[in-house]
């Protein structure tokens, strides 16, 4: 899952970028950042509660 | 610009790096406190040569030698291309000289952010090579991108996009880069030994000297008004008469973000909380610092409240529900309030743009790089450095505490407490 969310977080960055450049209509340019941005939330959250659940070093 | 008062202002710029140095050693624990002090050293000294010797040809100036890739008929500049060495810059009165100065505070000051969350675990040769790819690879790349001419700073004018990604104190630059650097450092770590119990309830380890953490936020108030002030003057072209603004608005910044941790932890235990509180005012300061020339006042109050009302949030969420062991806070104070104060900017600034609107953009923009292509990278790197060579101190190391492993003494050995002084006599 860790994978997952690091690829996740590089295609959040890719879909922004990729708005700003292919896209000319503001909204569908925001609308595309924002989206981009949401994915990147999603692969944060994947891999931090992966190493969230791994259990090490305790007590 | 005026060349002797900029010089003034990156000479004062290690202020913040003492202060943070004396934040990250009182809010960890006193048995790794010289460590920590030694390590702070150790990774400046790392992070100034290896800058000087490769990162800054990747940072460059703007309007030196880049890379630079035509792709959708726009040119992408994503590193600079200046020979290595800084063979390429002049002491000859120019501001590469004064950049190039700037960079190197700069670069020290984001590789000690993560020795605060790396406490009481973090081996230092780990610690010094982890820095060294930060100051080859990882800071001049997106320093290169916001400061020297890079893609983000252009996206104003190949897309439309207000004035481009702006931050102009490096809350993304430096704070951001830095807590995504302790991020990733917090999950190769793992957390203290005894932090969590069996069943995931985290221990309260409180900081071992609180009064050395505050006096490190009063010293980080004057490095800060230093950085905010000389970094406006290299990138931004600011003058003299923008100094009194810049100054306000970090003072504000900083006390507002004071005041609403105060009145957040009063509220909700009874009582402000001394370490939280100075976790706070570095918010504030570095939220503060993305638009730190381009804001009113007002905004720059309103920006440190919500950084100082946020971060006590913030470090609840991290340890009791991500398990993140952060002694320093440096994730929430430095990634969180960075990535805030880049939005806030996006809200508040008022700049002269090239084109209207697009500027709150321009920042998400900004942000997505940071957490798209700077977070996978940090971490490739730190799990890389960590294949080769282990990051954390053993079992024993985790026992005796980090002084006594790996410098052979404690940092306060008239403060040992022997057990026969309590026996009666």
């Amino acid at each position: 899952m860790k994978l997952v969310g690091m690829l996740l977080l590089l295609f959040g960055g890719v879909i922004a970028i990729t708005a700003i450049v292919l896209l000319r209509h503001p909204v569908e340019q925001d609308s595309f950042v924002v989206a981009g941005l949401a994915l990147e939330c999603l692969g944060l959250t994947l891999v931090a509660r992966d190493y969230a659940q791994t259990k090490r070093n305790v007590g | 610009m005026s060349f002797v008062l900029c010089l003034i202002l990156i000479l004062l710029v290690p202020l913040a790096i003492a202060g943070l140095a004396l934040i990250n050693q009182g809010l960890g624990r006193s048995r790794s406190a010289a460590h920590t002090m030694v390590a702070t050293l150790c990774v400046l000294a790392v992070t100034s040569i290896v800058f000087l010797l490769i990162g800054f040809s990747f940072t460059g100036v703007a309007g030196g030698q880049a890379h630079v890739v035509t792709l959708a008929r726009f040119p992408w500049n994503w590193a600079a291309a200046e020979p290595l060495f800084a063979r390429g810059v002049r002491f000859d009165g120019t501001p590469v000289a004064l950049v190039l100065c700037f960079q190197l505070f700069a670069v020290g000051l984001t590789a000690i952010i993560p020795l605060g969350t790396g406490s009481d675990r973090w081996r230092l040769a780990p610690a010094c090579v982890s820095s060294a790819l930060l100051a080859a690879i990882t800071f001049p790349l997106f320093a290169h991108w916001v400061w020297s001419g890079g893609w983000l700073s252009t996206i104003g004018i190949n897309f439309g996009l207000g004035s481009g990604f702006v931050d102009v104190g490096g809350s993304g630059t430096i704070q951001v880069i830095g807590g995504l650097s302790a991020l990733s450092l917090a999950w190769v770590l793992g957390p203290r030994r005894g932090k969590f119990s069996e069943d995931r309830i985290a221990a309260a380890i409180p900081g071992h000297n609180i009064v050395l953490v505050l006096f490190g936020c009063l010293l980080a108030l004057a490095g800060w008004i230093a950085l905010n002030s000389a970094a406006a003057m290299l990138f931004t072209g600011a003058s003299i008469i923008a100094i009194p603004k810049i100054l306000i608005n970090t003072l504000l910044g900083a006390s507002a973000a004071c005041l609403g941790t105060v009145l957040t932890t009063r509220l909700r235990w009874g009582k402000p909380d001394a370490s939280l509180i100075a976790n706070g005012w570095i918010a504030g300061l570095v939220a503060g610092s993305a638009g730190c020339v381009f804001v009113s006042p007002a905004a720059a109050i309103v920006t440190g409240f919500v950084a100082g009302v946020g971060i006590m949030y913030l470090v609840e969420f991290l340890e009791l529900k991500l398990h993140i062991d952060d002694p320093s806070g440096a994730i929430a104070v430095h990634a969180g309030a960075g990535l805030w104060g880049l939005l806030a900017a996006g809200i508040f600034a008022t700049i002269p743009a090239l084109t209207h609107g697009g500027q709150f953009i321009a920042q998400l923009v900004g942000i997505a790089a940071l957490l798209g292509f700077m977070l996978p990278l940090i971490h490739g790197l730190n799990l890389l450095v960590d294949r080769f060579m282990k990051q954390r101190v053993d079992a024993d190391g985790d026992r005796q505490g980090m002084d006594v492993r790996e410098l052979g003494a404690g940092a306060y050995p008239e403060f040992v407490v022997h057990g026969d002084e309590f026996l009666p006599r």
